[in-house]
């Protein structure tokens, strides 16, 4: 019944949100990719303007930039691991039948609720500190040496701390997902003598393959743009070793106000990203036509 | 055939289930442990009993002013979550009531916003707020993260909304109902769940930003994220000080996460897993 006062009326209540996010998008983006082809530094009263590629250029030749991509690819790539796997296990152990399951589920999905730069710190100095972290008690105890985490394996020390991020939602939408596995299912491949590895095998991952892949989409989308973490321990050092493109871009957009180059980088990491949307969006926009 | 679970099994999955929890959980533990030692007793090795003293409490009120920045999240967290829903309602409602030929493709560019990186505009967006004086203001940084939480406000209502049945609305509107009874007796009762559970989700999204919060800020305006960013640089002994003022920015959020596991899959799935 729908008269075209309605129609009228449906796009008058969507404008505030799709005009907001046109907006939004829109402006800074075109600003972004107008100074990327701009010689433009605010300390610098010369201008020369128009510079063609010239920021991607340096931008590229700059050996942070190649480090920068690698530890982008080396956080997305360690943590999703982590947390599948990681995830995924924590489920099936969850799900058993266990004597207190609310708390033992209010406690895995904990991390996820405390914010990046808590979460940093907190391991930072109460975890990984060499000297008073509960990471050097363990050593000392057993009569070995503290390790410097963040002095030795910054980037080793990243991942551990972003996948303590992750992996209670992995957890807890993995959860969901095998719950919501029919039972009467399990039974008949249980009555039809399936073990349990078979059983997880051809019954439970497959149920699960759709969670697990929104996991992975929704994860990357947050991982590609790690920066509170980083920020707070290592400050993406030492040198370049635990430099992401977000954390490389805001230096030097906000440090060494090089805006041209950090516009240049903002673009290569919105290609990035793009790449990943792709993907995610068809996942996404199946299950809109259900 | 019921399924007989023996006690065995079930001892030996509750031990290991609990073992892995309390060791994911132990980092907030022992942080809100520390929290009530004294800095002498911080660093004197590990230790899980405190003694109990709230100095480090009061130091972070007096020395950091804890407490502005907690109004800030506050106000920052509540205002833009509320901001979100006023934009959002009116546009999930009609694409969940009438949809058009677009509606999809609109949904699924508006979640696409949300894939773009923020460091891409980090820059314009840092000018056109130092332009317009928007710099370290809470307004500015309200604008700021409705805009970023706005797709996921939508998406969530939406989905929600899409769940009330639409021929209750022909119902009322068939009995005469005009457009504004319909609203306030019919839909609004159906949709308040769902604009609730949105409302938690987006509150804790919106408390735990930590790039332009930190970025946009400075003193006026800065949260927590930003309170705690300040303890990145060591400052002699301050672990107890420093457990302190996390467990203050993270506890009522921990709290209100506890209460939305189910909204959290839902919506930060955009519906995908349920």
């Amino acid at each position: 019944m729908a008269t075209q006062q309605t129609r009228s009326l449906a796009r008058f209540m969507m404008a505030p949100s799709v005009v907001l996010l046109l907006v939004w998008m829109i402006v800074p983006l075109a600003f972004t990719l107008w100074f990327s082809f701009q010689q433009y530094n605010p300390l610098n009263p010369i201008r020369d303007g128009f510079i063609g590629f010239s920021n991607y250029a340096l931008f590229y030749s700059n050996p942070a930039f190649l480090q920068s991509i690698l530890n982008t690819l080396a956080i997305v790539g360690s943590v999703l691991l982590i947390t599948v796997i990681g995830g995924i296990l924590l489920a099936l152990l969850i799900d058993q039948p266990i004597w207190g399951q609310g708390i033992v589920r209010i406690l895995v999905i904990s991390p996820f609720f405390v914010m990046p730069p808590v979460a940093a710190l907190v391991w930072k100095n109460m975890i990984m500190h060499p000297q008073y972290g509960v990471f050097a008690d363990i050593a000392r105890f057993f009569g070995g040496q503290p390790i410097d985490w963040f002095g030795q394996y910054p980037l080793t020390a990243i991942i551990i701390i972003v996948a303590w991020q992750w992996l209670p939602f992995a957890t807890l939408i993995l959860l969901t997902s095998l719950q919501s596995l029919d039972g009467e299912q399990k039974e008949a491949a249980e009555m039809d003598g399936a073990g349990f590895v078979s059983r997880f095998i051809y019954l439970t991952l497959p149920h699960m393959s759709r969670a697990i892949t929104v996991v992975i989409l929704i994860q990357t989308i947050f991982l590609l743009s790690v920066y509170a973490e980083i920020l707070v321990t290592t400050n993406g050092g030492p040198g370049y070793a635990s430099t992401n493109l977000p954390f490389l871009v805001y230096q030097k957009a906000l440090l060494e106000f090089k805006i041209g180059q950090a516009s240049a980088g903002g673009i290569i990491a919105v290609i990035l990203a793009n790449i990943v949307a792709f993907f995610a969006m068809r996942a996404v926009g199946k299950n809109l036509d259900k | 055939m019921a399924r007989a679970v023996s006690t065995r099994h079930k001892t030996i999955a509750t031990a290991a289930a609990w073992i892995v929890a309390l060791l994911v959980f132990f980092p907030i533990l022992y942080t809100i442990i520390t929290s009530f030692k004294s800095e002498q007793e911080a660093i004197q090795g590990f230790n899980l009993f405190p003694s109990g003293t709230t100095e480090s409490y009061i130091a972070v009120e007096a020395q950091n002013g804890y407490f502005k920045f907690f109004l800030n999240s506050v106000f920052l967290a509540v205002g833009s979550t509320i901001l979100a829903l006023l934009v959002a309602i009116p546009a999930a409602w009609s694409m969940a009531f009438s949809p058009g030929k677009w509606t999809k493709d609109i949904l699924m560019w508006m979640l696409s916003t949300k894939m773009m990186p923020a460091v891409a505009v980090l820059f314009p967006i840092y000018l056109i707020f130092r332009d317009t004086g928007l710099l370290d203001s809470r307004i500015g940084l309200m604008i700021m993260l409705m805009l970023i939480n706005l797709p996921i406000v939508v998406w969530m209502l939406y989905t929600y909304f899409r769940e009330i049945p639409g021929e209750i609305l022909e119902a009322a509107r068939m009995d005469g109902a005009s457009l504004w009874k319909e609203i306030v007796y019919v839909l609004t009762p159906m949709a308040v769940p769902g604009i609730a559970s949105t409302m938690l989700l987006n509150i804790i999204l919106a408390w735990n930003e930590a790039f332009w919060t930190i970025r946009l800020t400075t003193t006026e305006a800065a949260p927590l994220t930003a309170f705690i960013s300040s303890f990145s640089s060591p400052q002699g002994l301050f672990w107890a000080k420093l457990s302190a003022a996390s467990t203050l920015a993270i506890a009522p959020i921990l709290i209100m996460g506890w209460f939305s596991q189910k909204q959290l899959v839902r919506g930060l799935t955009f519906g995908a897993v349920k």
